[in-house]
């Protein structure tokens, strides 16, 4: 306990480097997710080869991946840019997969109203169809953001400091609360991180019954959690 | 593309049969690895799960577990329990880490299977007089087993990774090589050893997914078997 104690700058400021190396894939992968989806959703014949070869992706273990990235694109092999990029790979993996699925949760019917009252495909995405899509998609988001925060952590294998250095530091130097100290504030982020993303879908969402909202995404995680995307 | 050359040069290079560790040994150790930690896993979860989906109780459990589990950071559970448990049990306590982080998968998958079973087909099951453990043995478990095995798939496959990087506290297996790579410099013998593990994972992910196929029951449709996703390749992040 008194090396925490004794330690809380050093927590603090590798927690600050671990939500900007985890916040900059779930934000991309959410943006690069958005279209592969809706392409998997709107392409019936394309949607198979999308999400295998995007499930395929997530299969690839952590640490197999980084020297991939860096021989396939020249990514530095120890650097910072590999570790984001592989976990932006991931987190478009795991969204890709919500969006099509949350594409396909909205009511047909509510699409053909709104084709009826006018509305263009550009526009009826944008207002109807992503929107509608929101409770499936936010629970896409809560599993892509816990598990790229936890996942970070192997940066520091490749070199990259975040919390996972209290990991290796605390194995090195034998200093068990070292250890926890970084266990629990990994989960700690992931915890706060999830809230907000609740928080946010409330206050994007308002026209959900929060009943029916928390029953769906529920259901939504269970899904998830039986598809292992775990 | 040299490198890729590089890396097969370092995979199937005489040297790999020699050495400190053999290939080969680091191959069946990560197997072993895998299997043995989620064999225990699933002989913990798997009649759990049931339990779970048969009596609808605890299902809350399942997916809390499940989610926190996400949450847990491979590396630092493996860390952590080598440093409580001693050093000379190192094996032992990645081992536990392992089967703790398999367990919340497979839970979800058995219990899911049963979950996702249309309640007609169980009061049907009732209705023509089986018992409780007639409607579990023959309506429910089979019925499930396509997620249920879903669910061994991604623990896995999450096994599989975590092992990976478990090598970093001397456990052995195809890290061994990444680690070792890192520290020596060797990008070749990274490359070769991070093919090896990729080749592993997807081959184990193929494995399951036929698995999957195999065991949808005859006389279930493939319209009701397609109806729900079947899971298609999942996790291992790690």
């Amino acid at each position: 306990m008194s090396w925490v104690l004794d330690n809380l700058d050093l927590i603090w400021s590798l927690s600050l480097d671990h939500v900007r190396q985890s916040v900059i894939p779930i934000v991309l992968g959410f943006l690069i997710a958005i279209p592969v989806g809706w392409l998997a959703w709107r392409y019936t014949p394309l949607r198979g080869t999308v999400l295998t070869t995007i499930g395929l992706l997530y299969t690839i273990p952590s640490l197999g991946l980084f020297a991939l990235l860096a021989a396939l694109f020249g990514i530095p092999y120890l650097s910072e840019s590999n570790l984001i990029i592989a976990l932006t790979i991931y987190g478009v993996a795991i969204m890709t997969r919500s969006v099509a699925d949350g594409l396909e949760s909205v009511d047909a019917a509510t699409r053909s109203a709104a084709i009826a009252v006018g509305y263009g495909p550009w526009r009826r995405f944008w207002v109807v169809d992503l929107p509608l899509s929101g409770p499936v998609l936010l629970a896409g988001l809560r599993v892509t953001a816990t598990s790229t925060i936890s996942l970070a952590t192997v940066g520091i294998l490749i070199g990259v400091q975040n919390l996972g250095y209290l990991f290796t530091n605390g194995s090195q130097r034998r200093i068990i609360p070292e250890v926890l100290a970084g266990v629990v504030a990994v989960v700690v982020i992931a915890l706060i991180v999830d809230l907000l993303l609740i928080l946010a879908g409330r206050l994007a969402m308002p026209w959900i019954p929060r009943q029916g909202q928390e029953r769906r995404e529920r259901a939504a995680m269970r899904r998830l959690a039986a598809e292992g995307i775990a | 593309m040299n490198v890729f050359v590089d890396a097969f040069a370092w995979i199937f290079s005489p040297d790999r049969l020699t050495g400190s560790l053999p290939l080969p040994t680091a191959i069946w150790q990560h197997l072993a690895f895998t299997f043995g930690s989620v064999a225990i896993a699933a002989l913990i979860a798997i009649p759990a799960g049931w339990a779970i989906g048969h009596t609808g109780r605890g299902r809350e459990i399942a997916v809390a577990l499940s989610g926190a589990a996400r949450a847990l950071p491979s590396l630092g559970l493996v860390v952590l329990l080598v440093l409580v448990f001693g050093v000379v049990h190192k094996t032992e306590a990645a081992v536990v880490s392992f089967v703790l982080l398999a367990i919340p998968s497979i839970l979800a998958g058995a219990y899911a299977g049963i979950e996702a079973i249309e309640r007609t087909v169980i009061d049907a099951g009732k209705a023509v007089g089986m018992t409780p453990w007639q409607v579990l043995w023959k309506v429910e478990v089979p019925l499930g087993l396509p997620l249920l095995i879903g669910g061994l798939r991604s623990a896995t496959l999450q096994v599989v990774a975590t092992v990976t990087i478990a090598a970093y506290v001397g456990l052995g297996g195809l890290g061994f090589f990444i680690i070792q790579g890192i520290q020596i410099r060797n990008f070749p013998q990274i490359l070769g050893a991070s093919l090896l593990v990729v080749a592993l994972a997807l081959i184990l992910d193929g494995v399951f997914a036929l698995l999957q196929r195999l065991v949808v029951p005859r006389g279930v449709t493939g319209r009701a078997a397609r109806s729900r996703p079947i899971p298609t390749a999942q996790t291992a992040v790690a």
